[in-house]
Parts: structure tokens; C-alpha cells; sequence
């Protein structure tokens, strides 16, 4: 009985330590992480991370097309690797970066680079064949949605596959709607149709362009020589 | 010491040198224990090699979109983004805790001496569990998986899942209270160990989610964790369990060494649960606690060595049994993987490796290590075992069985080595910050395809062992008795 004793004892304890070590201490050390705060005029303001709740949409089918299987939403600094050379990011993200998030989508492989700051306007452009008639100086929305409906005539190697379920083909009306494809090639539709984003592409790609940690943080050194945040 | 003193006498696993009559006696025995038994290990077995083809479906599906992205993406249900979590739902928590539920039970029921009342219980756990994971794959497919990597199966399913559960570790823990074995083989440790775990693990994650209070990389955390109990501690010691039953058994001879057994158990029970955060090396966490898991999986080291070592050296002198009995070739085989998973895990841990491996396909080649090369191989060589002894007749064919053996072994091992090759290769251009993101993933082509073709052996392997499982449910095979070989021992083959 007394080696039963042990054995349980051995287990249970076991589970309690890794429980303790891995759960417990950094709940206790993270999850009240405050958002960053300066001072406006003698108030204290909380400046980032803000909470975002217009991309909730967005977001959710992010995670439900399982986006993240194939892309990360985290940039390691310069001792783990080349993101920040490559521009996916001008610093590194740490855990205040995901304060507002249920579950982030820090995501464990990259068959597509790294979106943690997809939406900013530092976010670097892979200057690789991209699209003859569509070369935007940023990624805007309509970049966005073409790259989802076709995404090898913007990346010419990309491994991503098209979504065009969540588009819809629909014949033109009196004019060509605002947010209507520009395709050509073998990707465009039959003469007197037009290809259009669901509300689905539409709420993806907004959450897309809201994507930006970029944002100095006062615990990430060198992020913001400039910004006296306390 | 504590883990001396715990150390078990060598009665368990230890050929009978008793009186025929004796013999007999434990003949009978254990055949009432299995016939006991037969009944919810063969629904566990039989559910988990469904599990397994239509993971084998899906593992194929995936991988042919690596290489291919454009197939099947019409359809949502098998965009790449949920064939690959359902693929991982059905291969983790389908074919793999099924099958590792089954034999445990087997185990259990065997080395403790107990013959199992109210099989009916054991059979409503499974059902519940598969009724909640197809609940759970569905709703991945349907795109309404949680978002959460290695928990993606939402609540209200995974609940099924664990009332399920709980009736099966319920049972495991009865027969352990009832055993008429004592003390407890080391394999009734490990077992007992996995039983425990991972109700808690898999019942704080999912708890986790469902709690508002819990927000960022904590989540991330948890899920990691969770993920790595799973696999680590989980299968990991059902797996080490069988293997310490299966080897001994076969070759009829005790384990070489009970103080390393015992070592390697307190060192895995110890240092397993606490290397989850490898899983974020980098990220963004506090950095000792991926310093704390580097630190776990480097001290793991321990058991690795002291279970490969005293399984090898069990072996010593008998290895041409691989040439003989199914059982032991996939056994050794498993084994093997084990000890090759454990180091190349240990290296991939450190952090000038993990800088280059990290976010490559070389984190699913160490998966499928554990998952498949380990704890599968291990597991079929236990259905190899076990299933004679549960219908009454031995397998029909011992050309199936090798043909399963190329398959899983060649086909899994050339699958492995082509993601770790791709991972590397692809993780070593990326440290050239001037090379285009897009061509070094598409220059890994060539390891796709390839993957694709040991998909294709895999497949084969999993079609021609389900059907031969099948012809066994239906009684048709080798009369009972001698088991099917290879080879006739004695003859060696070269």
C-alpha cells in the first residue's frame, strides 16, 4: 500500500508542479498585464494596446479558416531569426501586444510570413513579380482581396491556396461594383460578370489591415528611443 | 531512495519457471482475464483503426496541398486550414488515444490480475469520446473550430469527450484498486501516470477557453501545455508502458534493469509535464519560461536513457526476433523512434537550433516521430499481440503484416525525414533576411511531393492492416495457438 502511497503521491505532485509552473505563475504574472499608459496633459491614458472589437468578425474567420496554421502573429528579435530584417515587424512582440485577445493566434509554423503587423504601412512588400497592372505602394484592401481569390497573380511562388468561396461571381449591373476584383488573365470571369467579396472576405481583410504591433512598448529596448512612456 | 525502494520485483513480466500445473493455472487465468476484456478492448481497437483511415485520408489530403495548394480549396470543408487541424484531431485523439485507451485497459487488466465487470461501462466511455470528436471534426470542418491550435475542438463537444474519458480512467483506476498483483509492474506506473494526467490537462485547457478571465499569451500557453501533456505525458507513458509489457512477454525474459525503470519513471513523471513552453520558444512570454521547459527537456535526457537502455539491453542477445515476430519488430522499431525522438527533441529544444527550426515543417516531423514512429508502431506491434488472444485465432497472413510494416515503417520514416529535411532547409535559407519568403517555400517542392509518396505507402500499409483486423473480428485466420511469424525461429534470415 505504502508503494501505492508513493506512486500517487509521485503523480499527483508531479501534475500539481507542472500545473503550477506552466498555468498558475504566469497567469499570476501575465494576466493582469495593463495596457501601456502616458501621460496627456497630467492624465494617465492607456495607449496600447486598445481594444478592437470592429475586427471580431474579422478575426473569427481568420481562426475558422485556420489561418494560422501556415501563418504566425508573433516577431522574434534579432537573436531568433530574420523578421526584423525581412520587415515583418519593427520590433519584437511581447505579451502586453495580446493583452486584449481571447486565445491569440500566435500561430507554430510559417508556410506564409508572418502577419502580427500585416496592417501596418511599415509592413515590408515582397517586391517578387507582383501583379503587372496592380502594383499599390502599400497593401490596401483591394491588394488584400485579390490576393485571397488568386493569390499566385500577385506572389507568383506563393503556396497559399486561393479562397474563392469567399467571393461570389455576379453579373455586372449598370457599372462594375466598387470593390470588384480587378483580374484578368485566366483568374477573370466571363465577359458582363464580376467577381465580389463576401461579407466574410470583407470582415478577414478589415482584421487584416487593423493587424499592427508596431507600437513602441517601454519593456521592448530600442522599439522608441523617442517615446518617454512610463 | 525513494525511486529505489519503489522499484518492482521482477515477478510480473518474468517468464513462469513454475510446475506445469501452475503453468496451467495462469494459462487459464489469464485467458478469463482476456475473454473479460475482449469485449470493450476490441470496440476501443477496432473504433481508433477507423480513426486512423480516415486520418490517413486526411493526412494524404493535407499533404497533397502543401505541393498543390489549389487542391480541393474551392470547397471550404477541405481547405487546407481545417483538413490539417482535423487531420491532427483524428490521428491525436482518434486513432491514437483510442488505441492507447484499449491496450491500456488490456494492460491493466492483465498485469493486475483483474477481470473486468460491467464491460459496458468502458464501451459507453468510447462512445461518448467518438461521439464528441465527430462532433468536434465536424464543427473544425465547418469552420467552427475555437481557433486555438491543439484545442480546436470546441467545448460543448469536448465535454463529450471527457465524460467519455472519465468513464475509462474511472475503470483503469478500479482495476488498479482491485489488483491481485502486487507490487505494481513498472508498466503499471506509466499507466497508471497517463491515466491521471490527462483528464486534468485536457479538462483545465478547455475550462481555460470557456473563462473570460483568461486572455493573451496565457491562452497560448495553456494550449501549448495542454498539447505537450498530451503527447508527451499521455500517449508517451501508454506507449512506454506497452513496450515494457510487449518485450519482455515476447521474448520471454525479464526487463534487464528495475532501478533504471524506475529512474526513467520519476524522471519522466517529473521532468514531461514542465516542457510545454518549448512550444513558444522565442515568443512572446517571459523568457524563463521557455528557459524552464529548455531546462525539462534537457533533463529528460534521463529517461531517455535509462528506457532505451534497459529496453536495448533486454533485447540484448534476442534481437533477431525483429526476423520472427510481428509483435517485437514494431516494438523495437517504436522503441527506436523513441530514443531518436527524445534526443533530436533535446537538440531542437536549444535555442540556437530552435532559432532556425521553429515555424518549420521540422516541428511536424518531430511530432510524427512521437506520434507515429514511437507510440503507432508501438501500438500496432500491441494489436499484433493482443488481438489473437481476445478472438481465439491467430493473424491469417504474416504477408499483410509485413506489407503493414513497409508501409507504416518506410512510408512514416521517408515521411519524417522529408519534413525534417524540408524544415532545415527551409529554416536555414531564412537566416538570409535578404532571401524571398515565398521561394524558399516553394523551393521545398521537391520534399512535398515526396511526402506525398510516403503518404502513399502509409496509406497502403493502414488499408492492408484494417482489413486484416477486419478478417480477425470475423474469426478468419491461423488456428489458435503458435502465433503467426515472419520467419519460423530458428531459420534466421539475412
Amino acid at each position: 500500500m505504502n508503494r501505492s502511497l508513493n506512486l500517487f503521491a509521485g503523480i499527483i505532485g508531479s501534475f500539481a508542479l507542472s500545473c503550477y509552473a506552466l498555468v498558475l505563475l504566469p497567469k499570476s504574472q501575465l494576466g493582469t498585464l495593463p495596457p501601456q499608459t502616458a501621460e496627456d496633459e497630467g492624465k494617465i491614458v492607456d495607449i496600447y494596446p486598445v481594444k478592437n472589437v470592429g475586427v471580431e468578425a474579422g478575426r473569427a474567420v481568420y481562426k475558422a479558416e485556420g489561418c494560422f496554421y501556415c501563418h504566425s502573429q508573433q516577431i522574434r528579435d534579432e537573436q531568433n531569426g530574420t523578421d526584423l530584417e525581412r520587415g515583418w515587424g519593427v520590433r519584437r512582440t511581447v505579451a502586453r501586444d495580446y493583452i486584449f485577445e481571447k486565445a491569440p493566434v500566435l500561430g507554430s509554423m510559417r508556410l506564409g510570413p508572418d502577419l502580427a503587423n500585416v496592417g501596418s504601412p511599415k509592413w515590408r512588400n515582397e517586391q517578387v513579380e507582383e501583379h503587372p497592372k496592380y502594383k499599390p505602394a502599400r497593401r490596401d484592401a483591394a491588394w488584400h482581396l485579390l490576393h485571397l481569390y488568386a493569390p499566385r497573380t500577385i506572389i507568383k511562388d506563393s503556396n497559399m491556396p486561393p479562397y474563392r468561396y469567399l467571393f461570389k461571381t455576379v453579373k455586372i449591373g449598370q457599372a462594375p461594383a466598387d470593390d470588384a476584383l480587378a483580374l484578368t488573365g485566366p483568374d477573370a470571369p466571363k465577359a458582363g460578370y464580376q467577381v465580389v467579396p463576401t461579407e466574410r472576405a470583407k470582415q478577414l481583410v478589415a482584421y487584416l489591415m487593423s493587424l499592427d504591433r508596431s507600437h513602441p512598448l517601454k519593456e521592448v529596448k530600442g522599439s522608441a528611443p523617442e517615446v518617454a512612456a512610463k | 531512495m525513494t525511486a529505489a525502494a519503489l522499484a518492482p520485483t521482477p515477478t510480473t513480466a518474468a517468464p513462469a519457471p513454475a510446475a506445469p500445473s501452475a503453468a496451467q493455472v495462469q494459462a487459464a487465468e489469464r485467458a478469463a482475464i482476456d475473454a473479460a476484456a475482449s469485449g470493450p478492448v476490441l470496440f476501443f481497437l477496432g473504433n481508433a483503426i477507423l480513426w486512423l483511415l480516415l486520418a490517413t485520408v486526411l493526412g494524404f489530403i493535407s499533404s497533397v496541398q502543401l505541393h498543390s495548394p489549389g487542391f480541393l480549396a474551392h470547397c471550404p470543408i477541405f481547405t487546407y486550414g481545417r483538413i490539417l487541424p482535423a487531420y491532427n484531431n483524428a490521428l491525436g485523439y482518434g486513432w491514437a488515444a483510442l488505441s492507447g485507451m484499449g491496450v491500456a485497459i488490456w494492460l491493466l487488466a492483465r498485469l493486475c490480475r483483474v477481470q473486468i465487470k460491467w464491460p459496458g461501462v468502458l464501451v459507453t466511455g468510447a462512445i461518448f469520446w467518438q461521439v464528441g470528436l465527430t462532433l468536434g471534426i465536424v464543427q473544425i470542418l465547418g469552420g467552427k473550430s475555437t481557433g486555438v491550435e491543439g484545442l480546436e475542438i470546441p467545448g460543448s463537444a469536448a465535454v463529450l469527450m471527457l465524460i467519455g474519458y472519465m468513464l475509462v480512467g474511472l475503470w483503469g483506476a478500479l482495476i488498479f484498486g482491485y489488483r491481485r498483483q502486487a507490487p505494481a509492474y513498472i508498466s503499471v506506473w506509466y499507466l497508471v501516470a497517463a491515466l491521471f494526467w490527462f483528464p486534468w490537462s485536457f479538462g483545465l485547457a478547455h475550462l481555460s477557453l470557456a473563462l473570460p478571465s483568461v486572455t493573451g499569451v496565457v491562452q497560448s500557453l495553456i494550449a501549448a501545455w495542454a498539447a505537450q501533456n498530451f503527447l508527451h505525458v499521455f500517449l508517451t507513458a501508454i506507449g512506454l508502458a506497452t513496450a515494457y509489457y510487449l518485450i519482455p512477454k515476447v521474448i520471454d525474459r525479464p526487463v534487464h534493469s528495475y532501478h533504471l525503470a524506475s529512474t526513467g519513471f520519476w524522471a519522466f513523471i517529473l521532468f514531461a509535464g514542465l516542457t510545454g513552453a518549448v512550444r513558444l520558444s522565442g515568443g512572446p512570454l517571459p523568457a524563463w519560461l521557455v528557459t524552464l521547459s529548455i531546462a525539462a527537456t534537457i533533463l529528460l535526457i534521463v529517461q531517455i536513457v535509462t528506457v532505451s537502455a534497459n529496453l536495448l539491453l533486454t533485447m540484448d542477445g534476442q534481437y533477431h526476433m525483429v526476423y520472427h515476430s510481428p509483435t517485437i519488430r514494431f516494438t523495437v522499431f517504436g522503441a527506436i523512434a523513441f530514443t531518436i525522438a527524445g534526443v533530436v527533441g533535446l537538440l531542437a529544444s536549444l535555442r540556437s537550433v530552435d532559432r532556425v527550426l521553429h515555424f518549420t515543417l521540422f516541428q511536424s516531423a518531430q511530432t510524427h516521430m512521437l506520434l507515429y514512429a514511437f507510440f503507432s508502431m508501438v501500438m500496432f506491434g500491441a494489436i499484433y499481440y493482443i488481438l489473437p488472444r481476445l478472438v481465439g485465432c491467430e493473424w491469417l497472413s504474416s504477408t499483410m503484416i509485413t506489407w503493414h510494416f513497409y508501409g507504416a515503417a518506410y512510408g512514416g520514416g521517408m515521411l519524417i525525414i522529408l519534413l525534417a529535411i524540408s524544415g532545415i532547409a527551409s529554416g536555414s535559407a531564412l537566416a538570409d533576411g535578404e532571401a524571398i519568403f515565398s521561394q524558399i517555400i516553394t523551393d521545398g517542392q521537391v520534399y512535398y511531393l515526396g511526402a506525398t509518396l510516403a503518404w502513399v505507402l502509409i496509406a497502403l500499409g493502414h488499408a492492408i492492416f484494417a482489413f486484416h483486423f477486419l478478417l480477425m473480428l470475423f474469426r478468419i485466420g491461423q488456428p489458435g495457438g503458435e502465433p503467426t511469424l515472419f520467419a519460423p525461429i530458428g531459420e534466421e534470415k539475412h
